[in-house]
């Protein structure tokens, strides 16, 4: 890549460069087309296999869009255990942060590259959905739903796992604490500690962390409903999570 | 107005005081040698000036710009190099020297990496991951992100550290190439160099300066340049 003439403004230039170098570093390792391999494998043969996607025979996604939240828990934190944690592992967040660019420009810039390329492992299942597509006939406008639903998930468990890479210098620790962090987000939804909630909160207060389950709020965008509260759920997760790993790195 | 200040810079760890009270500044064409046994608070202190660690107290300026307040602009004429040179690993050389100049919003990236590559005879290497280098390839590599964007002030965190004495030899040749137009602070325990680079020294220990002078008075002090050294250091 050479320098163009009709470059950015310059007060854009470091952020750009920011989000390339990141997207681009997940490339740079074996790791990225493991990761996508994966994603997909599991994706695919949970919805197949599991699910029943074929056997219902119903030309709908909901089946495949089921397991996402599991699948965002683990591997959301597997692509987002290296945000921080390999900056310090490296010590080049020493570099970083005495080059002319703040802190929430290049964590803003991390984040986005890290979502781009789970966007990037959700994109290539869109064969699952040309395959319902060629099979049956499906409400297309449900499928991008899901599809968007799906994406916003991710960036909520990204948020959490940005926490969790900000907090060390080992990506063991950052993948295996934001993994739990996103396994308790998926359990909740399931009612999984509505007993021992119950009795610490009263059922009222239940009722209200269920709603913080990721399918609780996925669920809607695969039967088609756009709704402003999981929207608003997913962003704050995500913005929650990238604000809240930026200030752990502004004050280490 | 002097290019570097540290004004009253103080930082402790817990209970531990790794740096009290740190005052002096460095003009134009100045090339400090930064003086100190291993813990004396070298480290701590242009981590400070450098705006990585936010100090306890005290204020450091860069170009007139104050490293905490006026961030950015501070670290637009400053270039760091920490020690150990970190460098993104899995980046080649190219890579790496075109994403520090395109993250400083250099007017044009790719001559700037060019020059600088030559600079610093990094050119054979250019294609080759930073993983692969070798320990003196690694620090100019380090030097070179400092440099890319022609700073007017150079601060470097021990450039020489592992080095044979032909690369010791050509870091500083580049050094001093450039010095007579910035202001530069090198931290070193090489007290042979303070002879060959410096125009002045300062020597810290336990978080204080000991001692600020020119590099001619501090050589007067004796002979046995590892004795004067213990003596200020004790």
């Amino acid at each position: 890549m050479t320098s163009s003439e009709k470059s950015p403004s310059p007060g854009l230039k470091p952020f750009t460069a920011m989000v390339r170098r990141e997207f681009a570093g997940y490339f740079r390792t074996p790791l990225a087309y493991v990761f996508l391999a994966v994603f997909n494998a599991f994706a695919v043969s949970l919805a197949f296999f599991v699910g029943g996607l074929y056997e219902s025979g119903i030309a709908s996604l909901d089946r495949f869009f089921l397991y996402h939240p599991w699948l965002w828990a683990f591997l959301a934190p597997a692509a987002g255990a290296r945000l921080w944690a390999e900056e310090r592992r490296q010590g080049t967040i020493e570099l970083l942060l005495t080059w002319p660019i703040t802190v929430w420009q290049a964590a803003l810039g991390k984040f986005l590259a890290a979502w781009l390329f789970l966007a990037c492992a959700l994109l290539m299942t869109v064969p699952v959905a040309l395959t319902v597509g060629w099979l049956g006939d499906p409400d297309w406008g449900v499928i991008i739903a899901g599809y968007t639903g799906s994406l916003l998930c991710a960036g909520a468990c990204l948020g959490i796992a940005a926490i969790a890479s900000a907090l060390t210098r080992s990506q063991v620790i950052a993948f295996v604490t934001g993994f739990l962090a996103c396994f308790l987000l998926v359990l909740v939804g399931y009612g999984v500690f509505d007993e021992l909630l119950a009795g610490l909160i009263g059922s009222a207060g239940v009722d209200e962390i269920r709603r913080l389950g990721l399918w609780r709020n996925l669920e809607p965008f695969t039967l088609g409903l756009v709704d402003v509260r999981p929207i608003a759920y997913f962003l704050s997760v995500a913005f929650a999570g990238l604000g809240l790993s930026t200030i752990i790195v502004e004050r280490r | 107005m002097p290019l570097i200040e540290a004004k009253n810079l103080s930082k402790s760890y817990g209970a531990i005081r790794a740096v009290h009270a740190v005052s002096f500044s460095v003009d134009r064409g100045e090339v400090v040698g930064f003086l100190g046994p291993n813990g004396a608070g070298k480290s701590t202190t242009m981590k400070m000036l450098t705006g990585h660690l936010r100090a306890d107290e005290g204020a450091a300026v860069i170009a007139g710009f104050d490293v905490a307040d006026q961030a950015v602009q501070a670290k637009q004429h400053l270039g760091y190099s920490p020690e150990g040179a970190p460098a993104y690993g899995e980046m080649t050389v190219r890579e790496f020297l075109r994403f520090a100049a395109d993250l400083r919003g250099l007017a044009d990236p790719a001559e700037s990496v060019r020059k600088t590559l030559a600079l610093c005879r990094l050119d054979e290497v250019a294609a080759q991951t930073i993983d692969t280098l070798s320990k003196g390839y690694r620090m100019r590599v380090g030097f070179a992100q400092a440099v890319i964007h022609d700073p007017e002030v150079l601060i470097l965190d021990e450039p020489t550290d592992g080095l044979d004495p032909n690369q010791k030899f050509e870091v500083r040749r580049i050094l001093k190439e450039m010095a007579a137009r910035k202001a530069v602070i090198v931290s070193t325990h090489i007290l042979e160099e303070v002879g060959e680079l410096c125009t002045r020294v300062i020597v810290i220990a336990k978080g204080e300066v000991r001692c600020d002078e020119s590099r001619d008075k501090f050589l007067a002090r004796g002979t046995d340049l590892n004795a004067v050294f213990r003596q200020l250091t004790a």
